[in-house]
């Protein structure tokens, strides 16, 4: 989140798109009702199923799954068409007037951007982005027209690429009445008022997509032209669906990046030079890229690690320009290639896409490690249904984990707030807290490496690993000094980021969390002092990433002259007295900088030093796989032709892993004719591991379940409560057709939608279940297909087809 | 006696249940063994060890909108409560905190007040031979906190505190709903069995939520109440002996069944 939840309170318009904000974060929903109350707010929820945050909302818009860039394309054609953007913010704080190379263009009947050739590698379509670069003049200086009026500005560029998504357009491909949409356009435009302030609120109904990245800025793109980033009240809120999700990304949980946000070495970068010449622009907060990396490195080896050495870069694992996500891991699975798996409280035969076959693929490993509170179906793979034991030669080891509540730690919420949580009560019996399980596990692979060898054994030999305490057991403490920083001489904890350095001198296992733990007396992340009175930004309470500010980009909450947009909620403002920033918040501008200087570089952390309206990967920094503008694509498994684009249907720079894996002909559109999404239920959480075997939430949602209309019901002689089975592609072997079990909920909140005049159902399913723990059920993720978006390879679990037959 | 009540806004409940599970932690009762019937809500009706439901419902208007409805629903703790003067035994009494409550101990397990209460929120526990519903957790009043349920909603959707504060925060919340056209938004709870302790601010009409339009005491409960009172001692020695009878009969029964197993 760029905000936070309670940040919600200070929105005049919030939208709720891709994510079931009272159902999944339900105390979103106090501060949406405070800002309702207080200031008559409005919630516009678009979604397919009239959801519980549509049952409160004030309007809602019906959408097909996997249009969103559809329905918010439309917003930003109807934001420019109908100049409802806030003009200021817009030509000061984005690159509206950046000149765009003039060979850049946008094949209509494509669907495709200049430069696309063909990716052998990928199995996909690729970018040459050379035309897609600024127009530069012979300093370097980007070129530009302040008046927007220039063609291959990228104001004018934006509009072109949208003028196609007018309201008639939009509603054919999303199925949205047409009045319906131009009312919610109407109503969200309207925080394009300068003292206005419009939120959209997101989850994984954006991000999980093959386009998923691109909803995302399609988000940004709207927030920017409305100038609602940095404000309160505003911002891009992805809300995160676990309590330390925001955590554990900040820790690198994806393989592409490493601590702190920072791109993963190439083997293209042998040396630390090479890494950091292709990834440290010029300007702004990027430019200070050496100092967090060779501090990380310095955290991870410690004294091994030397200016003569590259402070150990070469021992780092390198990528070979493949992908190694979640999907292509169990694809290299089911090729034999993956001998051993460590699954830590992750769950992917429930929670993971095309989870059926993935069961099949766990056979092909040697050993399999489950680190969890229970043992879960992952763990369990082998006595599953359809398994026959004595075939399967993995050897499974149940580590058993305690739950967060039995172990001291910190955890960073989706408003990048880092808490400090105490241990409520012992584990039971052997349960260890995950951090004692790595270290044991560590420590018992450095000595084996160190006895046998192996691959690039300095990976593990050299590793600085310290972390247990006098009484023999992990000492958190030393892991968050680490996190936190510290002089590699003196052993002092930095005061925060500022003070890294790039010569060896610090070492700091995540340069964003520095200052989060920067005194052993009281550490910023254990603080609990409310303000009394203020915007609630509780500066000294808790921690939040970077450099405890609250609210990011908060410079673009105020004028040219430094003046906030919105006088009754003020985030920061310029004091003329002191020449300096100051304000309710930590300003988002270094402290020795000029109003003009803060004024040219609103958004710090872009080499440009403004927001992007065209988005580009510029000096190292940023840009997407699939194009600068964000553009409709059907998901992998659609109904219908993409309208727009007559010659593409899904995101053609979207990866496939599987033969006949998705919908493509005619007669699998027939086999398969409707459209599916899958959701969380709040009784429930991700693949049930705990609530499945919680009585008191089972008894309240007991059985797996599939919502479709009264009107889909009623052609096929189902009722309420009947057992149906679900079928899709995934589940088709050999000819012969799988299915899913599920208990029909016929509801009058989901409406087949007309689809470029064709009525097409929808419906809708949880995927908690499966066939370990107290309530067991089917996986709605047997259904859904692994393909990926293709920056993040994010599966899309949002929008897939499906066929129901009575049992 | 106390003058706090619960108010229930239910155009602020969006059906978290949070309420429901906080009822059945606090009170320390067993879950129940339900299926999915086609509706989020369960269990389907009140028992003795369900006392608190939220409950779901959709609703089509002319228009084609569509809306879906919850609310917290359990005992209303009502001022002219039915289950009180149904009850032979004397075993339901008001509080000094206003809420009503049954008494286990006097409880004869004759189920009149389930038949009683026009809201059927008490449940009959067959192991125990006694009646229970909500208590409105008269164990955390007494020490000074809120009702679990209160306690435990996000959105402000159930609030406790003082019944002349809450009734002024309702009428004005009933305006703002009409306002932004709810025209049918009510405040239920204020007129309806001379008061209840349980009040609600409904969006739309009570039965829209599963609430009885125009909830009574039933007129047999009134004219037995007249008539017996007086000699409650008598018929709670008669009840209790046919029950008695009627329950050793019973146990016979199941015995005879385990035997056989």
């Amino acid at each position: 989140m760029t905000n936070h939840w309670n940040d919600y309170q200070h929105s005049d318009v919030m939208m709720a798109i891709g994510g079931n904000t009272a159902e999944n974060h339900p105390i979103s929903m106090k501060w949406i009702e405070k800002a309702r109350e207080t200031k008559g707010a409005k919630l516009i929820t678009v979604d397919p199923r009239y959801c519980r945050t549509a049952a409160v909302s004030d309007l809602y818009v019906p959408i097909r799954p996997g249009t969103n860039i559809a329905y918010l394309g439309g917003l930003i054609n109807y934001i420019l068409q109908n100049n409802r953007y806030h003009e200021e913010y817009v030509k000061h704080y984005t690159n509206a007037s950046f000149l765009i190379n003039e060979n850049f263009d946008f094949d209509a009947q494509n669907g495709l951007f200049t430069g696309a050739e063909d990716d052998p590698v990928r199995n996909a379509t690729k970018y040459n982005m050379e035309d897609w670069q600024y127009q530069t003049d012979e300093n370097g200086e980007i070129l530009k027209d302040p008046d927007l009026q220039d063609p291959n500005c990228s104001f004018q560029l934006l509009k072109k690429h949208f003028a196609p998504y007018t309201i008639e357009n939009v509603s054919k491909m999303t199925g949205a009445p047409e009045d319906v949409l131009e009312e919610s356009y109407e109503l969200f435009s309207s925080t394009g008022e300068p003292a206005k302030a419009g939120n959209i609120l997101y989850a994984m109904g954006i991000t999980q997509f093959t386009h998923g990245a691109q909803n995302t800025r399609a988000i940004a793109i709207a927030q920017l032209l409305l100038g609602n980033m940095g404000v309160a009240g505003g911002g891009v809120n992805a809300q995160r669906g676990q309590s330390n999700v925001q955590g554990a990304t900040d820790m690198a949980m994806l393989f592409h990046i490493i601590p702190g946000y920072n791109p993963t070495p190439q083997q293209t970068h042998p040396t630390l030079q090479d890494y950091l010449d292709a990834t440290t622009p010029e300007d702004n907060w990027w430019s200070n890229r050496p100092k967090y990396i060779v501090s990380l490195l310095k955290a991870f080896y410690g004294d091994n690690a030397t200016r003569a050495n590259d402070f150990g870069y070469e021992w780092l694992p390198k990528l070979d320009g493949l992908d190694h996500s979640h999907i292509p891991a169990y694809k290299y699975m089911r090729d034999g290639e993956v001998e051993g798996l460590i699954c830590v409280a992750d769950n992917p035969l429930v929670g993971g896409s095309s989870s059926r076959a993935k069961m099949d693929y766990q056979k092909n490993l040697k050993w399999l490690v489950s680190i969890d509170v229970v043992e879960n179906e992952t763990a369990a793979f082998w006595k599953g249904p359809g398994m026959n034991p004595a075939e399967i030669d993995t050897e499974v080891f149940i580590l058993p984990a305690c739950a967060s509540y039995e172990r001291d730690g910190e955890k960073a919420n989706s408003g990048r707030w880092i808490t400090w949580q105490y241990k409520a009560q012992e584990p039971p019996g052997d349960a260890k807290s995950d951090l004692w399980i790595v270290n044991e596990m560590f420590k018992k692979l450095q000595a084996l490496y160190e006895a046998e060898g192996g691959t690039v054994p300095e990976q593990i030999t050299r590793m600085h690993w310290d972390y247990d305490g006098a009484d023999g057991e992990i000492d958190i403490v030393k892991v968050c000094m680490e996190l936190n920083g510290y002089n590699t001489r003196t052993g002092e904890l930095v005061t925060n980021f500022v003070g890294l350095q790039d010569d060896g001198s610090t070492a700091c296992g995540n340069w964003l969390y520095s200052g989060y733990y920067n005194n052993l007396e009281n550490p910023a992340c254990k603080r609990r002092i409310r303000e009394k009175e203020g915007l609630g930004f509780h500066q000294e309470w808790a921690f939040a990433w970077p450099l405890n500010r609250r609210n990011v980009y908060n410079r673009a909450s105020c004028d040219l002259e430094g003046k906030p947009w919105n006088p009754d909620a003020p985030v920061i403002w310029w004091d003329e007295n002191e020449e300096r920033w100051v304000g309710n918040d930590v300003p988002d501008i270094p402290g020795t900088w000029t109003l003009e200087q803060s004024t040219e570089n609103p958004f710090i952390m872009l080499p440009e030093g403004v927001g992007r309206l065209y988005s580009i990967g510029y000096q190292g920094v940023g840009g997407l796989r699939c194009g600068p503008f964000p553009t409709h694509y059907e998901p992998a498994d659609s109904p219908v032709p993409n309208l727009l684009y007559p010659n593409a249907t899904y995101s053609p720079t979207s990866q496939r892993f599987y033969e006949n894996h998705t919908v493509e002909t005619d007669e699998e559109r027939e086999r398969y004719p409707y459209i599916a999404t899958s959701y969380r239920l709040v009784e429930h959480y991700q693949s049930g591991s705990v609530t499945r075997n919680q009585p008191w939430l089972n008894e309240m949602m007991p059985e797996m379940f599939v919502e479709i209309s009264e009107e889909q019901a009623e052609e096929m002689g189902i009722r309420n409560g009947d057992t149906v089975l679900v079928e899709s592609l995934r589940l088709y072997n050999n000819g012969e057709q799988g299915h899913i079990k599920a208990k029909a909920c016929v509801t009058k909140r989901i409406k087949p939608l007309m689809i470029n005049g064709e009525k097409k159902h929808i419906v809708g399913m949880p995927f908690h279940w499966g066939f370990m723990g107290m309530s067991t059920g089917d996986s709605a993720n047997d259904l859904t297909p692994s393909v990926g978006d293709p920056n993040t390879t994010i599966p899309e679990y949002k929008a897939f087809l499906c066929n129901i037959r009575r049992a | 006696m106390s003058q706090s009540i619960c108010l229930i806004d239910t155009s602020k409940c969006m059906g978290c249940r949070g309420c429901q599970a906080a009822c059945k932690q606090w009170n320390q009762l067993p879950a129940e063994e339900t299926t999915f019937e086609g509706s989020y809500e369960n269990p389907p009706r009140f028992s003795a060890n369900t006392w608190l439901r939220v409950s779901f419902r959709e609703h089509e208007g002319n228009n084609s909108r569509v809306d879906w409805y919850m609310a917290k629903l359990g005992c209303m703790h009502c001022t002219d409560a039915a289950c009180m003067q149904a009850c032979p035994a004397g075993a339901i009494f008001r509080s000094e905190e206003g809420t009503v409550n049954i008494d286990p101990v006097k409880c004869i397990g004759c189920n009149y007040c389930v038949t009683a209460c026009p809201f059927q929120v008490i449940g009959f526990d067959r192991l125990s031979n006694k009646t229970r519903k909500c208590t409105f957790c008269l164990d955390r009043l007494e020490s000074g906190l809120p009702p679990a349920c209160a306690q435990v909603c996000p959105t402000g959707s159930i609030t406790f505190g003082d019944r002349r504060d809450l009734v002024a925060r309702a009428t004005n919340r009933v305006a703002q709903l009409k306002a932004a056209g709810k025209v049918n938004a009510n405040l239920y709870g204020l007129d309806e069995l001379d008061g209840t302790k349980m009040m609600y601010v409904l969006a739309d009409e009570p039965e829209k939520y599963g609430l009885p339009a125009d909830p009574q005491v039933p007129v047999q409960t009134r004219i037995w109440n007249a008539i017996f009172t007086p000699l409650r001692l008598l018929v709670v020695v008669a009840v209790a002996f046919g029950l008695w009878s009627n329950r050793s009969q019973t146990r016979e029964i199941e015995q005879a069944k385990r035997g056989g197993e």
